[in-house]
């Protein structure tokens, strides 16, 4: 028990932000038209390409040519990622507005 | 005197890097929020993207580990470079149809890079804590680093499988014995994430947390494996969710906000995206995930003497020259014929004609809710044109002509009176309120859910056999011709 007080008082700014990001997160979409699925998905798809920053540490801190290629390798994936979900998607919405 | 100008130098380009962090997280917020309305939706992606850049450009620049500034810069510039030109090309080359596809790619990619992070940060985090003499790996970065791999693992697996799903590579494999294989990997992945974090660090002893990414590959496949390929989109939606959690353990580990709230939000909107989807099918979650096993026992509806009428193309042409209401129902099928354009031009022709011409769009027509209206609108169909599901079946009892191009499921009446099917429940474009239906299909095989349909036995139903594009061709002809 102690273990778990002591755990979330380490913790605690990120667990706050992780608790509000839940909520913001349902808030944020929840009125979203079923013709809007689609891109939603594939732009939050995008933006969980964040991941790429943890890549780019590593691989900025790597020591050892495994973790370098191992990096390089992340890195790549993650770009992928980010820029293939923002495009798609940008390819996407850009079908949406011609009808204007 | 020098290393007191270069702590400022260094804590301002920290200062500078967390405001990004935090810029970057208000950017994902309102890109999110402008995403999910049609006016401000391509804004929100590209205020996302920007907020995106920032995070990635200052990160090079400024992060920094001990005090040491971010190193191999070239190698992550050309690694950025290589990934972005993939992505890019790939974005740009891929048809609208195969939409679908591509986006459990690009999730998937996202899921290994954070499975990766976790693979390079775990043998650290070991050789550390065994330098320390702890007795276990529990805490705070033990648990994000081995959840990062465990998400991220099931989620690029389990992408490549619905990948395959989608792009018709793979099958549908449901034997009750995966149910249990599900169930028994599942198991095995949580004790073994308890026994490496209750486990005695060992420098350099790799083999465990290697076996525990195994597993979590395996899972993933074994995961979608049994899911029908109509239900991927539910799939690739709990899998982009999944995705973000990961994302947000990396930012746990690294107590970097822009991943957190960056990943914790794709994961909480995700899971409400994936249920709102579930809920445009009448249909739980749970019952997307497991359900697959009840498919086996409404295969048995009998095929019985049923017969199908055909309508030949000068019928049709007049039918629907002299109809003053139509409904187009489009399919899947439509699209993978490519023909859209032509769809289009028969609903111009016919509008010249002084018929009222629209297209009645279930949500989950297409491979994914919203798909279907992506498109249409490729080939130009006027945004008025698409009528809701809802809508449209108020005002099917005054249509004349439905006709159904290359749909199936959306249109079968099995989800209103067949408790047995397994798309009971499901709300349905009302074809058959219609005074008449044309069904155009390639052949009389079931659709992609693999349901056999009774609106083409029915006495409103006629059927016009052959490939969407060809007969489209030559039912304009046809009216033209009248």
């Amino acid at each position: 028990m102690e273990d778990i007080l002591k755990f979330f008082l380490e913790y605690k700014d990120m667990i706050f932000i992780i608790l509000l990001s839940v909520f913001l997160g349902i808030e944020v979409i929840s009125h979203v038209p079923a013709v809007l699925h689609t891109p939603l998905m594939s732009g939050s798809n995008a933006i969980h390409g964040v991941v790429i920053i943890g890549a780019i540490i590593v691989m900025g801190h790597a020591e050892s040519t495994l973790s370098l290629i191992l990096g390089f390798i992340a890195v790549i994936l993650g770009t992928l990622n980010v820029v293939g979900g923002f495009v798609v998607t940008d390819r996407m919405l850009e079908m949406f507005k011609k009808k204007k | 005197m020098e290393p007191i100008t270069k702590l400022i130098e260094f804590s301002s380009g920290i200062s500078i890097l967390e405001i990004s962090y935090l810029l970057a997280s208000i950017l994902f917020i309102l890109g999110l929020k402008k995403l999910s309305h049609p006016a401000t939706a391509r804004a929100g992606n590209l205020w996302a993207a920007a907020g995106m850049g920032a995070a990635i450009l200052f990160t090079i620049l400024f992060h920094q580990k001990d005090g040491q500034p971010i190193g191999n810069v070239i190698w992550i510039v050309v690694a950025l470079a290589i990934g972005s030109f993939m992505g890019w090309y790939a974005s740009i080359k891929v048809k609208m149809t195969a939409m679908p596809q591509m986006v459990s790619i690009f999730n998937g990619m996202g899921g290994a890079c954070a499975a990766l992070i976790s693979l390079m940060e775990f043998p650290k985090m070991q050789n550390m804590l065994a330098a320390e003499g702890m007795s276990n790996m529990l805490g705070g970065e033990g648990i994000a680093i081995l959840l990062g791999l465990m998400i991220g693992g099931v989620s690029f697996a389990g992408s490549m499988v619905a990948f395959g799903k989608l792009d018709g590579r793979i099958g549908d494999i449901k034997h009750p014995i995966l149910r249990i294989v599900n169930l028994t990997f599942l198991v095995v992945l949580f004790v073994a994430l308890f026994v490496i974090l209750f486990m005695q660090p060992v420098a350099d002893n790799n083999l465990p947390i290697y076996l525990f990414a195994l597993a979590a590959l395996i899972y993933g496949v074994t995961f979608v494996m049994p899911i029908g390929g109509a239900d991927m989109p539910v799939v690739i939606s709990l899998l982009n969710s999944f995705t973000g959690v990961a994302a947000a353990m990396g930012g746990f580990l690294y107590g970097n906000q822009a991943m957190l709230t960056g990943g914790i939000l794709v994961g909480s909107s995700g899971t409400i995206l994936t249920i709102l989807m579930c809920k445009a099918m009448n249909r739980s979650l749970l019952n997307v995930i497991i359900g697959a096993f009840g498919v086996a026992g409404a295969a048995g509806t009998e095929d019985g003497d049923k017969t199908v009428k055909e309508i030949s193309l000068s019928d049709a042409a007049v039918l629907l020259s002299y109809s003053q209401k139509i409904f187009i129902v489009p399919g899947y099928g439509l699209a993978v014929a490519q023909a859209q354009h032509l769809c289009h031009e028969l609903d111009n022709l016919l509008a010249s004609k002084g018929v009222e011409v629209k297209y009645a769009i279930h949500p989950v027509a297409g491979r994914m809710p919203g798909h279907m209206n992506v498109l249409l609108a490729e080939a130009d169909v006027p945004y008025e044109k698409l009528v809701e599901m809802e809508d449209a079946n108020n005002e099917m009892s005054n249509t004349d002509v439905v006709i159904v191009i290359g749909a199936n499921d959306v249109v079968n009446p099995a989800a209103e009176d067949d408790p047995s099917s397994p798309i009971y429940g499901m709300p349905i474009i009302k074809a058959l309120d219609a005074k008449n239906v044309i069904v155009m299909k390639r052949s009389m095989a079931a659709g992609y859910a693999a349901i056999p349909n009774n609106l083409f036995y029915h006495a409103k139903n006629r059927m016009l056999f052959g490939d969407a594009k060809a007969t489209l061709q030559k039912l304009v002809a046809e009216i033209k011709s009248l």
